[in-house]
């Protein structure tokens, strides 16, 4: 793997750029592997990575049906946050926020992890309420989150309305500073680098057709469109299509796919410092570095694997952020797209060991999984490679629906499901 | 926007109806007689297929009534609406999407 320092990056320019090798190999699948990923999005190949990098398994293939990155990882908002409600969360999504801080030199690649602050709006009592009651609790796991008066809010991000002559006023926020955005592609590009560098076969444009079981129950082989790839341990990363995945296997899940919309406006010179979400009014902007607004809209009502959703679900959010930004009403809008999210009823993730023996799945994670990334690729990493769950992932069972131990964030999420 | 074919007032625009999620999921008649394992099906597994899904539809700002839906889940093509209590119709006899 060719490091990048300014050395190299100032060398490389006085050889016109011509010197610098594919970050990672396409290699041809191989007939057998200690383990297999399926899916080659941020959590998939973070998983190869960290299996690789503190578990010392080296053979280990990351099968994607298209190209690395091009699912979720590219589709969401790039919000990044911990101030989750439950403990089991606030462990979880901290944990990633913990690894996000040191990922550019853990993985000499740099994700541009930027913690600008994320605030939260809140527009009613009860809003206000729900907000304070995260700030204390959060605060009491040593997530930090701070309450913010509509003027401190202002002050904070000086493009926001807090007149009392919206329809929602702004009646306060709560706010963490850590939090921020990270760039998506980097996550998926720099942990392929990484693993590929650690020996892991990143095979793209290899979609997983069936998964072979043995006499014993036990996952044997994985069919795929290019060939029949034998192994014992499976990790199941596909997002939106688990469901189809794993019914593959014989297992019905906890899921419900959904599209997920988002959209980028014109760039535009830096006018947007932090991250901001609103809930009530449902909406969610920053701005990338390259200018665009980054806008976040919510989910189509029904079960759809479609990737487009209705346009009248980003009419609607950008009704609210009109109303919030006034300055941003004749801006245009470039790009709409959709992502499948796959949400449990509970609307926290699946990141577990499976009735099915060398089966695993790291799932459900709904609207909000590219903040966990490096979290939860590494909590799962641990899973697949000890066979037991790391202490962060064990309340993340698929059995918690059976035994009613949800850890129930769909009130206590941020946005609207 | 979709149009939906409500069984009792013709097609309507998506923005009328509520979603009602899986149809033909019957509440178990004796709760406490099932397992753990049984009770945890009926509540929050779900077939959410990549192809033709049977789900409930309310049109809420219209006649205010449920009915069911065949959907193809990758084009969000209808393949046909009926009335609560009709059976599933036979999906193999049903119209492919108009690509």
């Amino acid at each position: 793997m060719q490091t990048f320092s300014a050395f190299s990056l100032i060398r490389r320019a006085f050889g016109g750029h011509a010197g610098w090798q594919p970050q990672w190999r396409a290699p041809e699948p191989k007939a057998a592997y200690d383990a297999v990923i399926i899916g080659g999005g941020g959590h998939g190949l973070g998983t190869a990575y960290y299996l690789a990098s503190e578990h010392g398994i080296r053979n280990i293939a990351v099968l994607e049906r298209g190209w690395i990155g091009g699912g979720n990882t590219g589709r969401n908002t790039t919000i990044i946050r911990s101030n989750y409600l439950f403990d089991e969360s606030a462990a979880l999504y901290d944990h990633a926020v913990k690894l996000w801080e040191g990922l550019s030199r853990e993985l000499n690649y740099n994700v541009m992890y930027s913690p600008r602050g994320v605030m939260m709006l809140a527009h009613t009592v009860h809003d206000e309420q729900v907000f304070k009651r995260h700030v204390h609790a959060n605060r009491a796991n040593g997530v930090d989150n701070e309450w913010l008066t509509p003027q401190q809010a202002k002050e904070f991000c000086p493009p926001l309305n807090i007149s009392p002559q919206l329809r929602y006023p702004v009646l306060g926020a709560a706010l963490q500073r850590r939090g921020g955005t990270a760039r998506h592609d980097a996550v998926a590009w720099g942990y392929a680098r990484a693993a590929d560098a650690l020996g892991v076969d990143i095979i793209q444009n290899c979609e997983v057709t069936a998964i072979r079981r043995g006499f014993d129950g036990a996952v044997e082989a994985v069919e795929t469109t290019r060939g029949t790839i034998r192994t014992k341990k499976i990790g199941v990363v596909t997002a939106g299509h688990t469901s189809v995945v794993m019914a593959m296997a014989g297992l019905r899940v906890p899921l419900e796919s959904f599209p997920l919309q988002a959209l980028v406006s014109e760039p535009v010179k830096p006018v947007f410092p932090c991250v901001v979400m609103s809930n009530t009014v449902h909406a969610y902007i920053s701005q990338s570095d390259k200018g665009e607004l980054v806008i976040g809209a919510g989910t189509d009502a029904f079960v759809s694997y479609s990737q487009r959703g209705g346009l009248h679900v980003p009419a609607h959010t950008l009704d609210a952020i009109c109303e919030l930004f006034p300055m941003f009403r004749r801006m245009r809008m470039l790009r709409n797209w959709g992502g499948i999210v796959d949400t449990t009823p509970d609307r926290s993730p699946i990141i577990a060991r499976t009735p099915v023996p060398g089966l695993y799945v790291n799932c459900g994670w709904g609207t909000g999984g590219f903040k966990a990334t490096p979290g939860s690729a590494h909590v799962f990493a641990w899973t697949m490679a000890r066979d037991e769950p790391h202490r962060i992932n064990a309340p993340f069972t698929l059995e918690r629906f059976r035994d009613g131990k949800l850890i129930d964030e769909a009130a206590a999420a941020a946005v609207a499901h | 926007m979709l149009l939906i074919d409500c069984p009792y007032c013709g097609q309507r625009p998506e923005i009328e109806f509520a979603y009602g999620g899986e149809a033909h999921l019957a509440r178990p008649p004796d709760p406490s007689a099932l397992s753990d394992e049984q009770w945890a099906e009926y509540l929050y597994m779900r077939s959410n297929p990549k192809g033709r899904h049977a789900e409930r539809w309310r049109h809420v700002h219209g006649c205010g009534r449920f009915f069911n839906a065949v959907r193809d889940t990758v084009s969000d093509f209808f393949v046909t609406t009926y009335k609560v209590g009709a059976a599933r119709p036979d999906a193999a006899a049903m119209p492919k999407a108009a690509e």
